[in-house]
Parts: structure tokens; C-alpha cells; sequence
């Protein structure tokens, strides 16, 4: 690809997907998977905040023993819409339905998914989702924890149960549509050249990922549609006064949501190998195995969700396969984590924001992938299943790893994203910030559980006291950072600096060849593919937007 | 029970005890791997930072060997925390013979307990230390899970049929009982506290406890003594009576048996079993019996339920009469 004119400083500015077209008919009916990522993006913004309003009350009330902001039945309705609205408008939406989205065709060099209109179909359709969400709330919310446990759920709950499951089961399809979007993308549209392992991880990742959505999410679908059968016009279902199994709605809700969780990591997965590859400067370690590691994760994810389950009354040899599945799950995801390690090894490595959430991811995955093992322990977990260990576990690998995994993607492909660059100061201070308060809030959430602090809990004894204000504390902070990332990314859209087509300079179509913000079919004309992927050694490392370290000498002065 | 601060739970049980060994296990594993992963990022960061615009890194792209060594070492690793905590598991899967038993009625939002001599509580539970006891449990409505962190104990508790869990408390106290299984607007309150006394002070609570309840004739029944007045009233004796020629099996020495169903097969005669056979008598008919057995649904409630259990169990002991 040659050079564009844009280098010239009296050009107008180049015709790219923003600019082409700015009606809000133009961005409400658009076909570009790029517009769509960022609708997707400010729609999970939105979402986020109100999630995160959620947690705020929650953390808040705990601060004491008794209840005394909130009623036992609002703070129910709070850690519900709180889970509900993080889990499905917030974490599935986030990897595929944002960075997917935008960055997936450019990666292999498509002028857009295989089908464009059912991609423009799911957003909407998500919203449609994520409207009953909204309307649920509004109409008194729902207080049946983002689980929907029957017969709680399905007779007993006095909420808004069925306008919550609607909104589930709906988005569920936009997942849906989406994961299929992509399956069919990778396999038809990837650029000439651009064989299976060439592909960058982080499109290995989305191919795992969706085709754990396509398998999973038609049974969390049909699960809620029981739900809201059995509470509708009582069928027999799950509530055992009726001669139903109320067990029976735990497997059918984990055979989803523990694949789910998988659904929510694997793309963050892929956005570390991205970002540790670049700012190490060399080709990931490993390769092939960090690729199936993927996708083994997604295979054996679909076959260990009865650790749920362990004290629910499932059969112990039951229990005994799904503990062995769960230890050996964990396998493949230490092998991407010493994989992840290993790449730093004899690189050049250059810390920028993106960098510092992926160094943070590893601490904090780690840590989350390990106390996973706790609970996979059968006799272990029947003490610390329902506890807050269970909750800071999950939080671990949920925020400690997708959201931080997902910002360091976000501030990575910013520049592409908007054609701006956001302020390294601000994002270094905001990364640091959102660390330290997370830590704060959730470290302190795995000494209350083992101590046995039962979660879900409005009021609590006064001995858990001091931690549960460490843990407020600590939430405070971290929703300080999150907030922070609300000023500086969108002031960046006008005052940030021009970014140039690769700022750090990475390995990629999207970096090398489609220009930021890409044109609105990405590329001039169809790219070939004459490497492998992250072939940094044979790269011009010397070029660095933003470069604090501008101070470096040109050449080791030691040599 | 004191509102000192503390990182650990009190241990208060054999089988936490136990766990805790596999805690501490675990969690020094777990600090290994941290420490040692988080060190050499640490070291590699820092050692091979760029510190020239135009430095190279190595090209490096794999090694076999290390993929092996880093795929079999956790998976050795995870075997044996695997079988540890699936041993620990296995061993607190079944409650010794011995064991005392106490019925558990959950219901939102208090937990109902009654002792074997029919002293009842609610939302407390008092033991005798050193004597293994059984909890027999069920909900009357949602599910709810009885969980007591200081013996590190918590099984789920079903409407509909019966789960069970056990401990062997190991030191006097109190210590906390929680709900663990989220159950609806005052969940966080549905709880209270076991006290595990000495056996002498526990048969001075039975003798205080029955007394002060009033009623104490009523109080004093045990479960099974209970069911046994039930059984006669509700007329289950007319059938089940063991009289030649009655419409219905006799249910002496019925209890942990296997028995031969109207199609041939064979079921064990356990709690669930018998529940089901009053509430449902349609879904197992016992071979030789005609299916005229009238459900019970609706007349006797969960507590009525385990009483009738209970009789029929103390009966299933006994050996077979006349046949």
C-alpha cells in the first residue's frame, strides 16, 4: 500500500467512515460494522453507568451491619439490576458486540461482516433487550438475583420477573446473530493470503467465543421462556408444588451461564495477546497453543457447570466429574498466562496505557483463575459456595480481567476508532487509579467469604464490619476511575491530538494498511496477506506516538 | 459470641478442621504462583524495557519443550487438588450411624428445628459437643441453604424433597447459622445461632426447654411418637395396618429396603420414597397392590411429613412379623 495524501498538512480531512456521512439516519440505518461497534460502545457505556449506580447503592449500604439506606427489598432489586445489567447489556455485548465489531473485519482485512444488515439487525435487537431491561426497572424492578433461582423466580418473587427474563432472552439473540456474523466472516471473508494461522489471536479468540454463544445461548433462551411459562400460566415446570424440579432449572441456567463466563473472558483473551505481542514488540510465544488453548477453553467450558451445584443436592459422582472437568479447564488458561509471560521475554517493551491494563490483567487474572480453583475443590466449596469468596472470584475475572482486558483494547484501537489520540497522562493515572481500587473493594471480598459472610446479604453481623468499609472504600475509588475514563475519552474526540494511521506502530491490516479512522469499506483495495501474524521482528520499531521516552537515544549508547 | 475482629472463622467442627488444612494448602499455592509469575514479569519488564528508539527484540517464536513443561506441571497440580478436596468431599458425604438427627424445616424466612425427643426451636439450634448430628431437611417454599461457616457445613434446602448434611461439633460456643441460598426480602435475616453445649448442659436445655415452651406433653413427642399418633389419625392404619387381606402393604421393616414396584422394578425405600408415597401414591405402586391410595397433598404439612417419615422409619427397623 502506498502512502495516502493525508500526510500532507493542507489536505482536507480524508474521507473516512465518520465524516462520509453525519445524519443521524446515517449512523441509525448504517450497514458499517465500524458504526455499529460504536453504537454498541455508547449503548454498553450507558449501560455500565446505570450497572455501576447499582453497585454504587449496594457497596454503600454495606458500609453497616444494618440496613439503613436502603430497604431489604430495594437493596435486593439493587444487586439484581446491578448483576442483570452488567452480565447481559454489559459484559456479553462488550468483547463481540464493540471491539468485535469494529475491529474484526479490518483484522482480515473484509470490507465488513458477511452480513451486514442482520449485524445492524442485532444491535437493534439488543436494544429492544435492553429497553425491557430498562422498562422492568422503571415499573419496580426485579429482585430474583441475576440467577432467577426457581421457584423463587417462577412462583414466588413479586417483581418484575417477566419483563427481566423478556429483556434476557431477547438481547440473548442479538448475542446470537452476532456470534453467527462472525463464524460466517471468518470463514468466508478473510483476506487473500490470510490463512487460519496467520490470523491474529484476538480472531481466534471472537471464533471460540462465538461459537460458544451460537451453542450456548438458544438454552438459556429456552430456559427463561420456562421461567416465564411455568410464572405466566403455571406450568409445571421448575416448582415443585406443581410437580415440578426446581434442581432442573439450576442445570439448564449453568449448561448457559457457565459457558457465559467464557463468553465474556475469551475476547478479553484475545485482546491481551494483541496488546502484549505490540508493546513487547516481538510475535507472541507460542502461538498454536495460546490459539487452541481457546478454543479447548470454550470445548471443555460447555461441560463443567454442576460446579455450581455442589450442595444443591446433585448426585457426589456427578459432582466428582464436573470438580475434574473444572481442574482440568484450568490447564489451558494457565498455559495462555505463562504463554503471556513468556512473550516479554527478550522483548523491547514500551509501557503505554494499553500496556499497563494488560500487565494488570495478568496480576489480577491470575488471581481470579486461582481462586477459581478453590471453588472447584468440592470439599472446599461447600464452605465457600453462596459466600462473598464467590463474589470477589468472580469480580476478579470478570473486572480484573474483561474490563481491564476490554479498556486496554479500547484505549489500543482508540486511535482508530475516532482518528484521535487520547492523553497518555490522564490514561496512565486513570489505569493505576482503577487497579488500586479494585483491589481495595474485591481483596477484602475473599477474607469475608471464608470467614462465611453469606452474599446477597442486606444486613450482616458487626464483625464483618471493617472489611465490608475496606471493600466500600475501595469501590469509591474504583468507581472514581471509571468515571475519569467518562471525561478524557470523549473530550479526546475534540481536543485530542490527530492520530496517525499506526501510533505504536503495531503488526495488522487494520494498523498497516487501513488508515484512522479507516474509510468507510476499511480498505482501497483488497489487501494480501504475505505474513504471519505479529511479525514484529521484521518492523520499524523506532516510531512511537506519544513517545514519553522521546529522551531514548536513536542507539544503545553501550554498544 | 464476640464482634472481634478476626480473618479466620472459628473452627468448630472436625470436618473444618480439615478443610482448613486444604485452605492453607491452597492458599500458599496460590501465593507461589503469584508471587513467582508476578516476579518474572516484574523482572522481564523491567530488565527488557526499550531503552532505544530503534532496539530489536530477539525473534523468538515457541518452544515445545517449555509448552509441555507449563501444560503438565498445572495439570499435575490440579489433579492433586482435585482428588484432595474430592477425598474430603467423600468423607463428609455420609453421616456415621451414630449420628443424632435433627428435622429441618426451612421457610421464608426462619429455619424450624425439632430435636429427637421433639423439643422444638426456631432460628437456633442447640448441640451437645462431640456427638455427631445429622440435619434431615426440607422447605416449605423456595430454596434455602443451611450454612454454619464455623464447621464449615452448607447444603441446599429443597421444597420437595429431602437433602442432608452432618457435623460433629468439636468445641462449646456460639456460632453463626445463615441462609446461604438467596430467598427473598429478609433473606439476610433468615438465621441465628448454634450453640454447641456440653452434654450435661444440653439435657438441662431439653429438661428448661420443653418445660418453658408449655404444652409440654405435646412438645415432648418425638418425631417419630408424633407420626405414629398421625398414622392413626389420618387413617393411614386401616391400609397399612398390616392386617391380612388390607388394601395396602404393611410398612413394618419397609425402611432402607429395596422393594418391588407394579412394573417390575425395584426402588430403595428412603426418605424421598416414603414422602412421595403420601403426597403422590400414584407415581410408585408396590407390587400385589392396587392403585387406590388417596393423596395426602394438602393435609399434612412439611413438618406432619417428617413426623410420618419418622414413624415409619423407627418401624422399618423392626423385623417382618408375620409373613
Amino acid at each position: 500500500m502506498s502512502d495516502s495524501d493525508a500526510s500532507s498538512p493542507s489536505a482536507a480531512p480524508a474521507r473516512n467512515y465518520l465524516n462520509f456521512a453525519t445524519t443521524a439516519k446515517s449512523w441509525l440505518l448504517t450497514l458499517d460494522h465500524k458504526r455499529i461497534g460504536l453504537l454498541y460502545l455508547i449503548s454498553i457505556a450507558f449501560f455500565f453507568l446505570v450497572g455501576g449506580f447499582g453497585a454504587s447503592l449496594v457497596r454503600l449500604e454495606l458500609l453497616t451491619p444494618d440496613g439503613n439506606l436502603l430497604s431489604a427489598e430495594s437493596y435486593n432489586k439493587m444487586f439484581t439490576m446491578h448483576g442483570v445489567i452488567m452480565i447481559f447489556f454489559f459484559l456479553i455485548p462488550a468483547g463481540p458486540g464493540v471491539l468485535g465489531n469494529f475491529v474484526l473485519p479490518l483484522m482480515i482485512g473484509a470490507k465488513d461482516v458477511a452480513f451486514p444488515r442482520l449485524n445492524l439487525a442485532s444491535w437493534y435487537v439488543y436494544m429492544t433487550g435492553a429497553s425491557f431491561g430498562v422498562a422492568a426497572l422503571i415499573l419496580g424492578g426485579v429482585d430474583t438475583g441475576w440467577t432467577f433461582y426457581t421457584p423463587y423466580s417462577s412462583t414466588y418473587a413479586n417483581s418484575q420477573v417477566i419483563l427481566t427474563g423478556l429483556g434476557a432472552f431477547i438481547a440473548g439473540f442479538a448475542s446470537i446473530l452476532t456470534g453467527l456474523n462472525f463464524i460466517v466472516t471468518i470463514h468466508k471473508l478473510r483476506a487473500p493470503g490470510l490463512s487460519w494461522f496467520r490470523m491474529p489471536l484476538f480472531v481466534w479468540a471472537m471464533y471460540a467465543t462465538s461459537i460458544v454463544v451460537m451453542l450456548g445461548t438458544p438454552v438459556i433462551a429456552i430456559t427463561l421462556v420456562l421461567i416465564l411459562l411455568e410464572r405466566g400460566l403455571g406450568l409445571a415446570i421448575f416448582d415443585p408444588a406443581l410437580g415440578g424440579d426446581p434442581v432442573l432449572f439450576q442445570h439448564l441456567f449453568w449448561f448457559y451461564s457457565h459457558p457465559a463466563v467464557y463468553i465474556m473472558i475469551l475476547p478479553g483473551f484475545g485482546i491481551i495477546s494483541e496488546l502484549i505481542s505490540c508493546f513487547s514488540r516481538k510475535r507472541i510465544f507460542g502461538y498454536g497453543f495460546v490459539a487452541f488453548s481457546s478454543m479447548a477453553i470454550a470445548l471443555i467450558g460447555f461441560f463443567v457447570w454442576g460446579h455450581h451445584m455442589f450442595v444443591s443436592s446433585q448426585s457426589v459422582y456427578a459432582g466428582l466429574i464436573f470438580s475434574f472437568l473444572s481442574f482440568l479447564i484450568a490447564v489451558p488458561t494457565a498455559v495462555k498466562i505463562f504463554n503471556w509471560t513468556a512473550t516479554l521475554y527478550k522483548g523491547a517493551i514500551v509501557f503505554r496505557t494499553p500496556m499497563i491494563y494488560a500487565l494488570g490483567f495478568l496480576g489480577l487474572f491470575l488471581i481470579g483463575g486461582l481462586t477459581g480453583l478453590f471453588l472447584s475443590s468440592m470439599g472446599l466449596d461447600v464452605h465457600l459456595h453462596d459466600t462473598y469468596f464467590v463474589v470477589a472470584h468472580f469480580h476478579y475475572v470478570m473486572v480484573g480481567g474483561m474490563v481491564m482486558a476490554f479498556l486496554g483494547g479500547l484505549h489500543f484501537w482508540w486511535p482508530k476508532m475516532t482518528g484521535r489520540m487520547y492523553f497518555q497522562g490522564w490514561a496512565i493515572v486513570t489505569a493505576i487509579v482503577i487497579f488500586v481500587g479494585f483491589n481495595l473493594t474485591f481483596f477484602p471480598q475473599f477474607l469475608l467469604g471464608y470467614l462465611g459472610m453469606p452474599r446477597r446479604y442486606h444486613v450482616y453481623p458487626s464483625e464483618f464490619q471493617i472489611l465490608h468499609v475496606l471493600s466500600s472504600a475501595g469501590a469509591s475509588i474504583l468507581g472514581g476511575g471509571f468515571l475519569m475514563l467518562y471525561i478524557y475519552l470523549p473530550l479526546s474526540l475534540f481536543i485530542g491530538r490527530k492520530a496517525p494511521r499506526n501510533p505504536w506502530p503495531a503488526t495488522g491490516l487494520e494498523w498497516e494498511v487501513a488508515e484512522s479512522p479507516p474509510s468507510p469499506h476499511n480498505f482501497e483495495t483488497t489487501p494480501v496477506v504475505t505474513e504471519e501474524a505479529y511479525n514484529y521482528a521484521h518492523k520499524d520499531h523506532a516510531f512511537f506516538e506519544q513517545d514519553i521516552v522521546d529522551i531514548l537515544p536513536e542507539e544503545d549508547e553501550n554498544v | 459470641m464476640t464482634n472481634e475482629f478476626r480473618l479466620m472463622p472459628p473452627v468448630a467442627s472436625d470436618f473444618a478442621a480439615r478443610v482448613d488444612v486444604f485452605y492453607w494448602f491452597m492458599v500458599l499455592m496460590s501465593v507461589f504462583w503469584v508471587v513467582a509469575i508476578g516476579a518474572v514479569v516484574a523482572y522481564f519488564a523491567i530488565r527488557y524495557r526499550r531503552r532505544y528508539r530503534t532496539q530489536r527484540p530477539d525473534e523468538i517464536h515457541g518452544s515445545n519443550r517449555l509448552e509441555a513443561a507449563w501444560t503438565v506441571v498445572p495439570f499435575v497440580l490440579a489433579m492433586m487438588m482435585f482428588f484432595w478436596a474430592a477425598h474430603l468431599f467423600f468423607d463428609y458425604a455420609q453421616a456415621p450411624a451414630d449420628a443424632m438427627e435433627i428435622l429441618v424445616t426451612g421457610k421464608q424466612w426462619m429455619w424450624r428445628l425439632q430435636h429427637p425427643d421433639g423439643t422444638r426451636e426456631i432460628n437456633t439450634l442447640h448441640i451437645p459437643v462431640g456427638q455427631p448430628v445429622k440435619l434431615t431437611m426440607t422447605s416449605e417454599d423456595v430454596i434455602h441453604s443451611f450454612y454454619i461457616p464455623a464447621f464449615r457445613v452448607k447444603a441446599d434446602v429443597l421444597p420437595g424433597r429431602y437433602t442432608r448434611t452432618w457435623f460433629t461439633p468439636t468445641k462449646t460456643g456460639s456460632f453463626h447459622l445463615f441462609c446461604a441460598e438467596y430467598c427473598g426480602t429478609e433473606h439476610s435475616r433468615m438465621g441465628g445461632f448454634v450453640h454447641v453445649l456440653t452434654p450435661r448442659e444440653y439435657d438441662e436445655w431439653l429438661q428448661t426447654a420443653s418445660t418453658a415452651g408449655g404444652g409440654a406433653a405435646v412438645a415432648r413427642l418425638s418425631p417419630a411418637d408424633a407420626g405414629e399418633r398421625l398414622f392413626t389419625r389420618l387413617g393411614c392404619v386401616t391400609c397399612h395396618g398390616g392386617a391380612a387381606g388390607a388394601l395396602g402393604p404393611s410398612l413394618v421393616g419397609l425402611f432402607g429396603r429395596e422393594r418391588e414396584l407394579a412394573d417390575g422394578t425395584m426402588i430403595l425405600a428412603d426418605e424421598d420414597y416414603i414422602r412421595q408415597s403420601i403426597l403422590y401414591p400414584q407415581r410408585h405402586i408396590a407390587k400385589g397392590y392396587q392403585p387406590v391410595m388417596p393423596s395426602f397433598e394438602g393435609q399434612v404439612n412439611e413438618t406432619q411429613l417428617m413426623q410420618l417419615v419418622a414413624y415409619i422409619k423407627s418401624i422399618g427397623s423392626q423385623k417382618i412379623g408375620m409373613d
